[in-house]
């Protein structure tokens, strides 16, 4: 049962300054099927979707729709095409009822009136032909909405607009199981009605359970399709992962001494019972894909957000964290992962911002000594090959690779004994890459504790002595170095059943 | 090599273009615009008035300006810190009431301003607890103060003027002494100016400052102790603020409630931002808060000597800030969709 091609993605690839997100990636999207698209964290699905929204526009290739070529410009476009993304959170005005939610931007009137009866027939009469009745209360507010009534509204809105491709990015990660359900059966109906649904995610069980055609990418290029009913799931992991580790790591002979970091049953809003350790010397990757409590955890080592339960111990002692104040004073730092928003004050120069956590050491009489600051600066830029003209130039005109470094180098300067690095390589070129990774090496083999958090498979392989993989807010499971491969990490991190 | 050979004028002309280039890089081109405004207000004005030139004048402008000055020096280091008080002119009337009323009843002059001092710190400690622990905005904590404070000291004098000081030595020889003939009220403005300069560059805790209003997020996760910071400035404000109040004090010869600190908030927060503090905090600097203060001096000073109705000058202090603000965005190149 293969329907008419109604979008046509054709060889479309897309740049982001160093990073080539997507490097020409087809895809036919027919009426009355569902097209997975698959692949790891960065593999470039979530810029295929925002491609086709008209969030951002291609570099090269084309985009037809029923055969004419189209370009689209604004998200409005796209729309306008037929062409809706159902977002994973979508967008609701919290004080107004879900009848205005539905049809915001195109309320009924009558005369210059709003025709409050008016919408609410209308409403009544789209759930009924769409087979939502019973599903929405129109009356009800925004606020009380639950994930999957908000995305049943996404999915109204797109329907009443005229949409025949909707798109899922992930739609599942905020939804309960008894959610789920009426999910598919809402996607099922949906291809009885002839719509093409694309469907992004990374649970297995639900791709094998709703979708006709499965299209793998990885790095931003298509691997290979193939029909839901031919492939399984060992072969689509393959297809995932299937990378030779370069030679971008490189291992330093070290000397693994005692804990610097225990957890004891770490529970927070995010993250439940959570217990490991960290040793000088080591670095441990934490790995799992996006959402599954990593970042919120190191935040809360750090001091960030509140701890409910459980406890840390830094060198054997136990620490009281009221702010990442106290976190940093007893040697722990973290290197976010939004590095613009978290870490880096992007008006200011390379110097201040190395020299940020140590101000209160060079100060004496609380005037701080600029030739001490300008000396540490200097060294640290050398040290870690950050390109800048002057330590005096202004971060923000710097690359991420030299942004990140710059913010490692603050770190260095402190003496941190253990240093979490949350996606330390987003958005940074594979040469500074590189360098990333031997300075995390190199700190390592002069007895500093890791901790790093990567999405990217072959780079918690290539760089952690322990594997961590978490999902759900949980630890999952461990791996060693050793017996590590893509294949148990992705299992572990997937798969609900596992471990 | 043939590039030696070029004309000597040349070279002379990209000389001097370089020179220029670099006095523009140290004094800053917000602050070049401020002196060539001031240069041009000062020619406007006395092309119509040359009374404005006389020494007295001059010095008439630098007393008015002395208590502004100091307000608009602390409001700088809150808005660097990305805050903002509005309560400065009531916390300035309340310590002034306060300042005359114990110096009535001791006869002491060092104890009434001691006690103003005191208050002052503890109005700002008010301040700074409402927004840490309340978690309540800037703006509208200072506008909750503004009212409370401004209701305190009518409250405790009555509506009326306290006391009177005219016959203290201390009190008038801060309103009218001079130092090596300059009036002591711009001596107090240059202090002030200086130190807070000097905390803002020289020392770990002005560098903090910066960093907690570029990045408060980056900041805190670096360990600074942003309450501490904030309960600090606003403590710093407050005791700046008692000082305004003893100066009102001396200059009107008793304890003014409302007169006098009626409008110091707008003109404080109107110097900072015409100075290029940046509303987000992070960015700004004394010198340009003083150059701001001098220029809105001078402009006031002006539209009284050529007979302009007072109450423009209300409309052009509105104006001003308005415009310091919307140069302000366009430099920082904020794009307008709609409102955030």
């Amino acid at each position: 049962m293969t329907g008419a091609v109604l979008l046509h993605m054709d060889d479309v690839a897309k740049r982001f300054g160093p990073v080539q997100a997507l490097r020409g990636v087809s895809l036919n999207a027919r009426a009355g099927e569902v097209l997975a698209l698959m692949g790891e964290n960065g593999a470039g699905k979530s810029t295929l979707l925002r491609l086709m929204s008209g969030v951002h526009q291609p570099d090269g290739g084309n985009i037809t729709v029923d055969g004419q070529r189209v370009v689209f410009a604004t998200p409005q476009a796209a729309r306008a095409a037929g062409v809706r993304v159902v977002a994973q959170e979508p967008e609701i005005i919290p004080d107004v009822s879900v009848a205005e939610n539905v049809y915001a931007g195109a309320l009924p009137r009558r005369g210059c009136i709003f025709d409050r009866a008016g919408l609410r027939a209308q409403l009544e009469q789209d759930l009924a032909r769409y087979g939502f009745t019973g599903v929405l209360d129109p009356a009800q507010l925004g606020r009380s909405l639950s994930p999957a009534q908000r995305q049943v509204i996404e999915i109204l809105r797109a329907l009443t607009g005229g949409a025949r491709v909707i798109a899922f990015d992930e739609p599942t990660s905020s939804l309960s199981d008894h959610e789920v359900e009426s999910l598919f059966r809402l996607i099922a109906q949906l291809k009885a009605e002839d719509i093409a649904v694309i469907y992004v995610s990374h649970r297995m069980k639900e791709i094998f359970r709703i979708a006709d055609r499965i299209l793998v990418l990885r790095d931003g290029a298509s691997v290979g399709e193939r029909q839901a009913a031919e492939t399984d799931e060992p072969e689509l992991v393959r297809m995932m992962v299937g990378r030779d580790l370069s030679a971008l790591f490189p291992r330093s002979p070290r000397s693994v001494g005692a804990p610097v970091l225990s957890l004891h049953n770490i529970t927070t809003e995010d993250v439940t019972s959570v217990s490991f350790n960290v040793r000088a010397g080591e670095i441990v990757a934490l790995a799992g894909l996006v959402g599954a409590g990593r970042t919120e955890l190191a935040h809360a080592i750090i001091g960030d957000t509140p701890i409910a339960s459980g406890h840390i111990e830094v060198e054997g002692r136990q620490l009281t964290l009221r702010s990442p104040r106290d976190a940093v004073k007893a040697g722990l730092a973290l290197a976010p992962e939004e590095r613009k928003q978290q870490a880096l004050l992007m008006k200011r120069s390379v110097r201040d911002n190395i020299c940020l956590a140590i101000l209160g050491r060079l100060q004496r009489w609380r005037v701080v000594s600029r030739t001490e600051e300008g000396r540490i600066a200097r060294r640290y830029v050398q040290e870690l090959r950050v390109r800048t003209p002057t330590i005096d130039q202004e971060v923000a005109t710097l690359s991420g690779g030299n942004q990140q470094k710059t913010v490692l180098a603050r770190w260095l300067a402190r003496e941190a004994k253990l240093l979490i690095l949350d996606e330390p390589t987003r958005g940074v070129d594979v040469g500074a890459k590189a360098d990333i990774y031997a300075i995390i090496d190199k700190l390592a083999a002069q007895g500093s504790a890791i901790l790093v958090i990567s999405s990217e498979l072959p780079e918690v392989l290539g760089l952690a002595d322990r594997i961590l993989v978490m999902q759900g807010g949980r630890i999952r499971g461990e791996i060693s170095r050793a017996e590590a491969t893509e294949e148990k990490i992705l299992s572990l991190a997937i798969l609900e059943n596992a471990a | 090599m043939t590039t030696s050979a070029q004309t000597p004028v040349k070279a002379a002309r990209g000389a001097n273009f370089i020179l220029a280039r670099r006095i523009l890089a140290v004094v800053g081109v917000q602050n070049m615009s401020l002196i060539l405004a001031l240069v041009l207000l000062v020619i406007f004005i006395g092309v119509q008035n040359s009374n404005f030139f006389y020494a007295s004048n001059i010095a008439t402008i630098g007393t008015t300006i002395a208590i502004v000055g100091v307000l608009a020096v602390v409001q700088t280091v809150v808005m660097l810190l990305g805050g903002l008080d509005i309560s400065v002119g009531s916390q300035a009337g309340l310590t002034s009431v306060v300042s005359a009323m114990v110096f009535m009843s001791t006869g002491s002059a060092l104890a009434g301003i001691a006690a103003a001092l005191v208050l002052g710190l503890c109005l700002g400690l008010l301040n700074g607890i409402v927004i840490i622990y309340g978690r309540v905005n800037a703006v509208i904590a200072t506008l909750a103060t503004f009212a409370a404070f401004r209701g305190a000291a009518n409250l405790i004098s009555d509506g009326r003027a306290q006391g009177y000081t005219g016959m203290n030595h201390l009190f008038v020889f801060l309103a009218r002494g001079d130092i090596v003939g300059v009036p002591v009220l711009i001596w107090i403005l240059l202090v002030v100016a200086l130190l807070v300069q000097l905390m803002l560059h020289f020392t770990d805790i002005g560098r903090n400052i910066y960093a907690v209003g570029g990045n408060a997020i980056a900041a805190r996760l670096a360990g600074i102790p942003l309450n501490r910071y904030i309960v600090g400035c606003y403590m710093l404000v407050g005791l700046v603020a008692a000082l305004a109040g003893i100066l009102l004090t001396a200059r009107t010869g008793s304890g003014q409630p409302t007169s006098g600190s009626q409008g110091l908030e707008l003109q404080s927060i109107t110097a900072a931002a015409l100075g290029g503090v940046a509303l987000q905090g992070g960015r700004g600097t004394i010198v340009g808060t003083i150059l701001a203060v001098i220029l809105l001096g001078v402009l006031e000073n002006g539209l009284i000597i050529l007979n302009v109705n007072s109450f423009w000058q209300d409309i052009a202090q509105g104006a001003l800030l308005v415009v310091a603000v919307v140069i302000q965005q366009r430099r920082a190149g904020t794009k307008g969709v709609g409102l955030p």
